[in-house]
């Protein structure tokens, strides 16, 4: 450790990086957002099911209700007790779980976003440079993805374009989009900010708009843990707990 | 390979819902969940002003068929009779910190001026359904009575029953003053049908359907809801732990 260059979470450093094992790569902010969000977002999933599971059809539109027509219908108490919080049906504790939780949700979301832009966080380390958006740049990135060959060297210590996008597309859109629907469907909220309903289309669009971003966020998860387990799961998950990051050598060197 | 990882994935799976039933069972973290309900209130009141509208919307956006839910048909022969007599003999009694208590006949009700709202009812299972609501605003019978200072809640007593325990439910002031939150005694034109809590309902819009107590028969004034029933304000605060804030 002592050994260890250090960096920023760019993973600029200040030259001699091979010789030197080890990196500094998340600050502390994003560590503990990181975990926070970790049991966050699974008990917001998991009570979410559950809260689907005593009404598991959606709409869309303003109204929707038993004897209107469904975009998708998941048939009675369909989601299994594992996948649920409470693991028994229970929406009164769901709602209590997921409308507490919801609260450590957006004031991570909200600090993070403060001292990640303060900290130039997301200038510097998540926006997406110019070159790295050419299609011929993007697309090479996609099939070294796919062939399972992830960087090396210096490299690895910057988030890859794909990495980038992914990132954006959770704290930017996914996110956001969850707290805005999940407000939408509170009547209260409606009668304050009217907005909410003009903006999604209607409190049952809003419901299904939150179940997909959620999907996607499932997604985003399983993709995520899939590449933290390729690339090497104890390196990956040390330097998200202690922010070092043991520097993978270049193909040719090792 | 594919069924141990199968096997760990969903042991793992087990260990957090087993953890997460533990908590839920733990008095304690119910209490620390609980605290994020008030938060949610106090912070939904700040950001709203009082009268604060919910959405009405048009004739044309009406639900082709109004979901009722809870009680559809009140059991017991008081109900029945009311029922048969085509509740000509319904009164709501209004007592509790009143100046005036009143006894007031249906028709009475029907007669004094009346508010039409088309609104949004949203059940706390998630579905939702588009009604129009003819009622007197509950404010104006508050009035009549005459509600004494020391009141901060009213309580609204039902015909129905859930096995052996009546239905109720409770709101306070800000909610029963705003002028949306009216006792309905019409729906889409006609008199209230039966499941949907004839003759007599609340509407309070900015909370979710179980705050909307059907077939009333007496509301009720009082300073604290520690002595009603259960003590927390409801059937379902009661008896399944729902929230008495519905407005999320």
């Amino acid at each position: 450790m002592d050994e260890a260059s250090v960096m920023d979470d760019a993973g600029r450093s200040n030259g001699g990086v091979f010789d030197r094992q080890f990196a500094y790569r998340h600050r502390i902010p994003t560590r503990i957002w990181h975990w926070i969000n970790a049991i966050t977002v699974i008990v917001m999933l998991m009570s979410g099911l559950m809260i689907l599971n005593a009404h598991p059809r959606l709409y869309w539109g303003q109204f929707g209700a038993n004897f209107d027509h469904p975009w998708i219908d998941f048939g009675t108490r369909p989601f299994p007790g594992w996948a649920t919080i409470p693991s028994t049906y229970n929406l009164a504790a769901a709602r209590r779980w997921h409308l507490a939780f919801a609260w450590v949700l957006v004031a991570g979301l909200i600090a993070f976003l403060i001292v990640s832009l303060w900290n130039r966080h997301v200038q510097r380390d998540l926006s997406p440079t110019r070159g790295e958006l050419a299609p011929t740049s993007l697309w090479h990135d996609i099939r070294e993805h796919a062939r399972l060959n992830f960087p090396t060297g210096v490299a690895a210590l910057r988030y890859n374009i794909l990495q980038k996008l992914s990132y954006l597309v959770v704290i930017f859109v996914l996110l956001p989009l969850m707290i805005l629907t999940g407000l939408t469907m509170s009547p209260a909220v409606d009668a304050t900010w009217p907005w909410l309903l003009d903006l999604f289309g209607g409190r049952q669009t809003a419901r299904s708009i939150h179940f997909l971003a959620a999907s996607a966020l499932l997604l985003f998860i399983v993709v995520h843990l899939l590449m933290v387990v390729l690339a090497g799961p104890f390196n990956e998950i040390r330097s998200m707990i202690t922010g070092w990051f043991r520097v993978p050598a270049p193909k040719d060197l090792a | 390979m594919i069924g141990r990882r199968r096997f760990m994935a969903t042991g793992s799976a087990g260990l957090l819902v087993a953890g997460c039933d533990r908590l839920n069972n733990s008095r304690s973290f119910r209490g620390a969940l609980r605290s994020a309900e008030k938060l949610t209130m106090d912070t939904q009141r700040l950001i709203s002003s009082r009268d604060a509208l919910a959405r009405e919307y048009s004739e044309a956006e009406l639900s082709p068929i109004f979901r009722s839910n809870g009680t559809r048909m009140p059991g017991g022969e008081e109900y029945a009779r009311h029922l048969a007599e085509g509740f000509n003999n319904w009164r709501l009694a209004v007592d509790g910190l009143v100046a005036r208590p009143l006894s007031i006949p249906i028709q009475t009700l029907r007669r004094l001026p009346h508010r039409t709202q088309i609104t949004r009812h949203d059940c706390v299972e998630g579905w939702s359904a588009i009604g129009k609501w003819h009622g007197v605003q509950l404010s104006r019978i508050l009035d009549a009575a005459g509600l004494s200072t020391r009141a901060k809640y009213i309580v609204f007593h039902c015909a129905d029953r859930f096995g052996d325990k009546p239905y109720y439910e409770s709101i306070d002031l800000v909610d029963a003053f705003h002028p949306q939150t009216i006792l309905a005694w019409g729906m889409n034109g006609h008199l209230l049908p039966v499941p949907n809590g004839a003759p007599l309902r609340l509407r309070v819009e900015r909370q979710l359907g179980y705050k909307h107590a059907k077939f009333i028969q007496r509301i009720q004034a009082v300073e604290s809801l520690a002595t009603v029933f259960g003590g927390k304000g409801g059937y379902w605060e009661d008896n399944v732990d729902y929230e008495w804030y519905a407005g999320i």
